[in-house]
């Protein structure tokens, strides 16, 4: 494997007392493009201004193209930022916002001197060549009409084109951005998404995508950084971390409805009991006889009949959702409704089958502390199915 | 304008009256009135009253007295609001730029503006009298000649002008910290992200062009306020000596209230209003639209 | 890192405002210095700040005595009390009208508001004065309020606030069964109060400071304002008693930087608002 492009090594940050970042380690290889999400308030933002270099970290190191930049001021490490506000300089048209990092990086402040500057000897050839590589990122991102353009003269999905054409005309060791897209309306959203993984793809350069939104760090990264209270949870490409959370605050944080939970004990068989209803069985040495079962809302079926590893519930409801329904169940004992996800056409059959089950290989195990639990053989009950 | 409702007219009415009847007597009667009185040779207490037309203002044009304190009031304008903006707003990005006393000396720079303009004015004098003012002692202390400030006709704009300074920075500086505040932190992440790493890129990229709206309103302010200097001539030099300091003000006071022409006065009055409109013209039709940025 | 200093460059920072804090300070500390020292002293040409011999007891006698002292603030506290409140009560209901209401007319009315604003007391000083004189006027506390009464920097700056004010509180409280009165004390003031509070503020340093207008209606000591009532204490002294002349404007400048000192956000707040709005 090559060398990480951007090494996050054993970061931890404080905010006066509040702790608010601790024992980081995130690798990136080249050209990777990686999604950091979590919740508001769980230190992403804070983990990508220190990527950066507008924070500095109170441990650890960040390494860049192999080079510890730790100490380097953000100007000089050569990084581009597209923020959620977009940051433009709204005194300056569109090209000129563009053309500012590359002025700043290519000329000397002799050069940059007003009306001046222009007669120092290859200072025409320098301003021609910023102006050919604007209108070449410009045509790419579709922006060419707007660049005489100010900030408020644009619509907020110009806006963020030309913060994007800004990070992206200097061609610069890594792309940060900051939910770039949370100030769009939904439907460019999701347009504004492929567009990105796009650019990103072309561009080939190291990727850190901060987002609260799980479906874009699902939908755009090649791997996902799940971060809660300071921590990251787990780094695994977007299927691996649906699929198979290493930890109870990974699974109920990502998947949409969430994930249902529930609580169960665990015998000295490795069969996990809730109520008094055997859910699975083949658990390996629980570290606790209290654990915790998740399973996806379309992983749940519902049967007309009682059967082994099942659990019988009262429906209280069914939600249309157009591609699909959500059966809102409930069963005794449980405090939290249990949400099952089926084709609508089938829903309101359902509402005569009040036995709930889960289908094979989709409990998920995790012991008190919220860890996963390994399962020898999961959920054996449905081998008929 | 959508049609209104009898009834939201009548309550509308209703709020305004008490201020529309206010405004006629106390505004619009009297700005007609010294229009109208501009144009007369009336005196105060003097029954008989010519109209003399334009030549009234004919009059002013060849009234040196007129004229002198006009160009003292520019004069003056001159040294003391682009002195006391920039030091105002060099104040505030120093308050700004660290944590350190910004609450006490925002208190301290402040001060002059709530104390008393003749009283501190007062001080002022004391301050710089020309044998025993704490000022020429210490210019003497350190080896050099004292300087007759306000009794000299060369230096006594000046030296009102260093009163005025005074006075105004800590208002000046005041708005522009509200203005510094509400600068987007942001734009300064992008600066640094887009590679300015001095102080005064930072300056010249960001902070200058965003402070636009609150420099403009600072200056006008600034200019609006020199022009209508009149307490500390009045208490200090009482436009003297030999006329140096006469500013628009002081000969509108001296020539309606203690001549008593109050024909001339008013004519003066006019020309008063005339400047202001021109600066508020310049500012609002001129300056404002390089300012914002919409 | 943004904001990033060095330990030179934060001293210097502090040097620097040191140092115009102290320039800024100089004549407060020898107004306070000054109003101790006897004359002999004063004119002995010495920068020294701690006087030598008291005349603190002479100096505050002649300052409290040569003039009414007391009355003269007295006054300046009762005519600003009575112009800020008079200047809310008129202009807060206009303002409300112009923000709120529709009504034939609001264009000419706003109107009137700039022009208000564009043109100050001291151009129009002429006809108010020979009006005080008609009615007889001059020389009363009421000459000193009665121009102030309207003031069109109130209501633009409160129809600036209350335009910012939903509309749907105002049409909840009509709903509720208030009449348009009653919404502008009941619901407009309460929300408006910051635009009220910085007003105040505004005004009372303004109409504090004003000498103009003070210095044409009135002539008598009784009646005076606190910066008319020291020009009379600078004409009743003879000579150049800077002891007491100093005490004089130590007592009378106290009060309002006391105010400011207690209320310092109020202040900062008040001149920023009016400021950013106006």
């Amino acid at each position: 494997m090559k060398p990480p492009a951007l090494h996050l090594k054993a970061i931890g940050k404080a905010f006066g007392e509040t702790r608010v970042l601790s024992g980081i380690d995130l690798t990136v290889a080249p050209g990777e493009f990686i999604a950091l999400v979590g919740p508001s308030g769980c230190g992403k933002s804070t983990l990508l201004r220190i990527a950066a270099g507008l924070e500095s970290p109170d441990e650890g190191s960040v390494v860049l193209d192999g080079r510890d930049v730790t100490a380097i001021r953000a100007a000089d490490r050569d990084m581009a930022m597209v923020f959620q506000s977009y940051a433009l300089y709204p005194h300056l048209t569109a090209r000129q916002n563009m053309a500012l990092p590359l002025v700043m990086r290519r000329m000397t402040a002799r050069e940059r001197l007003p009306l001046l500057g222009r007669f120092l000897p290859g200072v025409r050839a320098k301003l021609s060549a910023i102006r050919e590589e604007i209108e070449a990122a410009a045509t790419m991102l579709k922006i060419a009409p707007l660049l005489e353009r100010k900030p408020a003269q644009m619509s907020g999905g110009q806006r963020q084109r030309v913060a994007l054409g800004r990070a992206l005309v200097r061609h610069p060791r890594a792309f940060l951005m900051d939910e770039p897209l949370s100030n769009l309306d939904a439907a460019l959203r999701v347009h504004t998404r492929s567009e990105i993984v796009d650019l990103h793809r072309r561009a080939g350069v190291v990727t850190l995508y901060v987002t609260h939104d799980q479906e874009e760090a699902l939908g755009m990264a090649d791997r996902v950084a799940v971060m809660l209270g300071g921590r990251i949870l787990q780094v695994a490409a977007p299927d691996v971390i649906y699929r198979d959370p290493q930890h109870i605050d990974v699974a109920s944080f990502i998947g949409s409805p969430r994930i249902n939970l529930l609580p169960a004990s665990v015998d000295a068989a490795g069969r996990a009991q809730c109520g008094t209803h055997i859910m699975a069985d083949g658990i390996d040495s629980p570290t606790s006889s209290q654990v915790r079962l998740g399973v996806r809302p379309e992983h749940l079926r519902l049967d007309s009949e009682a059967r082994p590893w099942s659990l019988p519930v009262a429906i209280e409801r069914i939600e249309f959702l157009g591609a699909g329904a959500l059966v809102h169940c409930r069963a005794e004992g449980l405090q939290d409704p249990l949400i099952a996800s089926v084709p609508p056409a089938r829903a309101e059959a359902l509402r005569h089958r009040p036995i709930l089950h889960a289908s094979a290989n989709s409990l998920l195990v995790f012991d008190s502390a919220g860890a996963r639990v390994g399962q020898r053989q999961i959920a054996a009950c449905h081998a008929a199915e | 304008m959508p049609r209104s409702d009898p009834h939201e007219s009548r309550a509308a009415w209703f709020l305004c009256g008490p201020t529309l009847l206010l405004m006629l007597l106390l505004l619009v009667l009297p700005t007609i009135a010294v229009f109208v009185l501009s144009l007369t040779d009336a005196e105060l207490g003097e029954p008989v009253v010519h109209f003399l037309g334009l030549d009234a203002y004919a009059d002013l044009l060849t009234d040196r007295s007129f004229l002198g304190a006009f160009r003292h009031t520019a004069i003056y304008v001159l040294l003391v609001a682009p002195a006391s903006v920039l030091i105002g707003l060099g104040l505030a990005m120093l308050i700004e730029a660290g944590a350190g006393g910004r609450a006490f000396f925002r208190s301290v720079y402040f001060l002059p503006v709530v104390s008393l303009v003749v009283a501190m004015a007062s001080v002022w004098q004391y301050l710089m009298h020309p044998s025993f003012g704490p000022i020429n002692i210490a210019l003497r202390m350190l080896g050099f000649a004292g300087v007759n400030w306000l009794g000299s006709s060369d230096n006594v704009l000046a030296a009102l002008a260093v009163i005025g300074v005074w006075q105004a920075v800590g208002f000046n500086m005041v708005l522009f910290l509200a203005g510094l505040t509400a600068i987007d932190r942001t734009l300064y992440a992008a600066a640094e992200m887009d590679g300015i790493r001095s102080a005064w890129d930072r300056f010249r990229v960001v902070t200058w062009p965003m402070l636009g709206p609150t420099t403009l309103f600072v200056s006008t302010i600034s200019v609006i306020n020199a022009v209508k200097v009149f307490e500390t001539v009045a208490t200090l030099t009482q436009g003297g000596p030999a006329k140096a300091s006469e500013t628009l003000l002081w000969v509108i006071y001296q020539e309606g209230f203690v001549y008593l022409h109050i024909g001339s006065a008013s004519a003066m009055a006019v020309v008063f209003i005339a400047v202001l409109l021109f600066l508020l013209v310049i500012q609002t039709r001129v300056l404002d639209k390089q300012v914002h940025y919409g | 890192m943004i904001g990033r200093s060095s330990p030179l460059l934060r001293g210097l920072r502090l040097l620097v405002l040191t140092f115009g804090a102290g320039v800024i300070l100089f004549p407060f500390i020898f107004m306070i210095s000054t109003s101790f020292k006897p004359q002999a002293e004063v004119f002995s040409a010495g920068l020294s700040l701690i006087p030598t011999g008291s005349a603190a007891l002479d100096n505050y006698t002649k300052a409290l005595t040569r003039i009414p002292m007391g009355r003269i603030l007295l006054n300046g506290v009762v005519v600003c009390a009575a112009i800020v409140l008079f200047q809310i009560v008129f202009a807060l209901p206009a303002a409300y009208a112009l923000a709120k209401l529709r009504f034939r007319g609001r264009e000419i009315l706003f109107g009137l508001v700039l022009l208000g604003l564009l043109v100050p007391i001291h151009a129009i000083s002429i006809p108010l004065y020979a009006a005080a004189r008609m009615l007889n006027l001059l020389n009363t506390l009421a000459v000193l309020i009665i121009p102030f009464t309207l003031s069109v920097f109130a209501i633009f700056l409160f129809r600036q606030f209350i335009r910012a004010i939903p509309d749907d509180l105002i049409h909840a409280a009509r709903s509720d069964g208030l009449s348009e009165a009653a919404i502008v004390w009941r619901i407009i003031l309460p929300n408006a109060w910051p635009a009220a509070s910085a007003f105040a503020i505004f005004s009372v340093v303004a109409h504090w400071n004003d000498l103009y207008w003070p210095l044409i209606a009135i002539s008598k000591t009784q009646l005076a304002t606190p910066p008319l009532g020291l020009l009379f204490f600078r004409a009743a002294e003879v000579g150049d008693d800077y002891g007491a002349l100093m005490a004089a404007t130590v007592v009378i400048t106290t009060p309002l930087v006391l105010f400011f000192l207690f209320a310092q956000r109020l202040f900062i707040e008040g001149v920023t608002m009016t400021g950013l709005k106006g």
